[in-house]
């Protein structure tokens, strides 16, 4: 089954949602949270989305619409 | 060789083999490598280093290799430059310049990097060698992927400039321009990393690859003769290069090199790409990410692997962290090749902009025995300084006009 690392940042008004809740729910998801920090004015998680390909692009996309920034376990590799 | 002991999750603590991987399967957190100093210290010295080869190589015994072969053979031992002039004018009495605009072969602090990182992707059994770039990493891996004989990929944003694709064409990888925007060449590559067999140099092998950066502390220290210096400043875009440099200083003084670190590590960003600094000014231990928006496109990362350590590293110095404006990095660029005679690009002016700030609120003293780190060659940016240096003084092609333009009598002297 594919599975994509990503690392997520909430931006502050997103902190209190369960974003990640949503999007298991709205997607044929599986999401698993490996290394998180979420305080109150800011937020992030390294996960692991599991599922067909074409729904974990659909997740990733849900996720940016709901405002959070979505990148690859890695961070930005442009250098 | 042999004294890498494992790759080491940098978050849990959990270590793997040394192959080409680069993120913990149990946190997800990034791998860097753990030596066995103890053994490493019974084969360094500073006489074996001295009589090494004049290059990052004879550093071998600290870096992620197993030798005894190395590609970039010529990458490092670049001047440290004893910056007078421009010491005097920030009112400094003891100011380097560590000058990366001339490193071999192309002309910035990423052949050292490359170098390592081409190394440990031969002796991984890699024939492939891949990055995603805008410029100055792009360069470097295709010339030493030319010069290795190996296959070659660069990846790069549809939008980059012209001149910047030829700098790259000019070896022959193969380039591939990605129609989107930075994030889309960010997750393609990351998916490329994890699906073919390739040594991604800034993906899989970042382990290795960021621990030549570790050879900028080890040069400065020699070439100061065994001190270190009080103050660094140092360009940030991933934060890699300034973590490596607080590592490398530290395993200098494990190994038995010098006695003590007492340098203080200051990172330098620009205004309109600065998610580390403006993190450290406002006292917090995370960054946010942010859209870039500098001329200094080098250091134009939004959200930096290292952006945390690097934090980290400045803290455990009692260092700082500063950012300047566009203008101001032009401004530096001019200050030191006008001072010293050394063209940088833009990565350099946002060091000399920072470092002038430093000096004038105070944070680094007159006294200070401070190095500069200078990563990248000029003639790479004309663009951003292109409007910022005049024009030539156009004359008839006579004596006459030579002369009263520069008001000069028969016997010579005067002045424009």
């Amino acid at each position: 089954m594919p599975h994509v690392k990503v690392h997520v940042q909430f931006p502050e008004d997103k902190i209190k949602e369960p974003v990640i809740y949503q999007i298991g729910h709205e997607y044929k998801v599986v999401t698993n949270v490996r290394r998180a920090d979420v305080r109150e004015t800011t937020g992030w998680m390294d996960l692991e989305l599991t599922g067909d390909s074409t729904e974990i692009e659909r997740a990733i996309v849900g996720l940016r619409t709901k405002g959070v920034v979505v990148d690859p376990i890695e961070l930005n590799v442009v250098e | 060789m042999a004294t890498m002991k494992a790759l080491v999750c940098r978050e849990c603590g959990k270590e793997y083999p040394t192959k080409a991987i680069h993120v913990c399967e149990m946190c997800f957190g990034p791998l860097e490598v753990k030596y066995n100093y103890e053994e490493i210290k019974k084969n360094v010295s500073r006489t074996k280093i001295q009589d090494g080869p004049h290059s990052i190589w004879r550093y071998a015994d600290l870096l992620p290799v197993e030798g005894p072969t190395f590609l970039g053979l010529h990458a490092g031992m670049t001047p440290l430059v004893r910056a007078k002039n421009l010491g005097a004018h920030l009112g400094l009495d003891e100011l380097y310049i560590k000058n990366d605009t001339v490193n071999h072969p192309t002309l910035s602090f990423k052949d050292r990097v490359v170098a390592v990182a081409i190394t440990r992707a031969r002796e991984l059994g890699f024939e492939t060698i891949a990055c995603a770039s805008t410029g100055n990493l792009a360069n470097s891996v295709a010339a030493h992927a030319a010069a290795a004989g190996m296959r070659c990929y660069v990846f790069i944003p549809g939008d980059l400039e012209a001149a910047k694709v030829l700098g790259n064409l000019i070896y022959k990888p193969n380039v591939v321009e990605i129609e989107g925007n930075y994030d889309d060449v960010n997750r393609l590559c990351s998916e490329i990393a994890g699906e073919h067999g390739w040594a991604f140099v800034n993906i899989n092998i970042r382990p290795y690859y960021a621990e030549g950066s570790k050879t900028l502390a080890f040069e400065t220290v020699e070439q100061l003769g065994w001190r270190t210096p009080d103050q660094v400043v140092i360009p940030m875009a991933s934060g890699s290069l300034l973590t490596k440099i607080w590592k490398g200083l530290h395993e200098m003084k494990y190994v038995g090199l010098i006695n003590e670190v007492r340098t203080k590590i200051n990172g330098a960003q620009a205004e309109g790409c600065s998610p580390i600094s403006t993190a450290f000014k406002a006292g917090r231990d995370f960054f946010k990410p942010v859209k870039p928006k500098t001329i200094a496109k080098s250091l134009a990362i939004g959200n930096p692997a290292d952006g945390y350590y690097a934090l980290k590293a400045t803290a455990e110095s009692k260092g700082s962290m500063d950012m300047v404006t566009d203008d101001e990095v032009v401004e530096g660029i001019k200050l030191l090749a006008q001072t010293e005679g050394i063209f940088a690009e833009t990565a350099g002016g946002v060091t000399i902009g920072v470092l002038q700030k430093l000096v004038k609120n105070g944070t680094i003293k007159k006294g200070d025995l401070t190095v500069a780190y200078i990563t990248g060659n000029g003639l790479k940016t004309q663009e951003a300084v292109i409007d910022a240096v005049g024009r030539p003084v156009r004359i008839q092609p006579s004596l006459v006009a030579f002369e009263k333009t520069f008001k000069m009598g028969k016997n010579g002297g005067g002045d424009s």
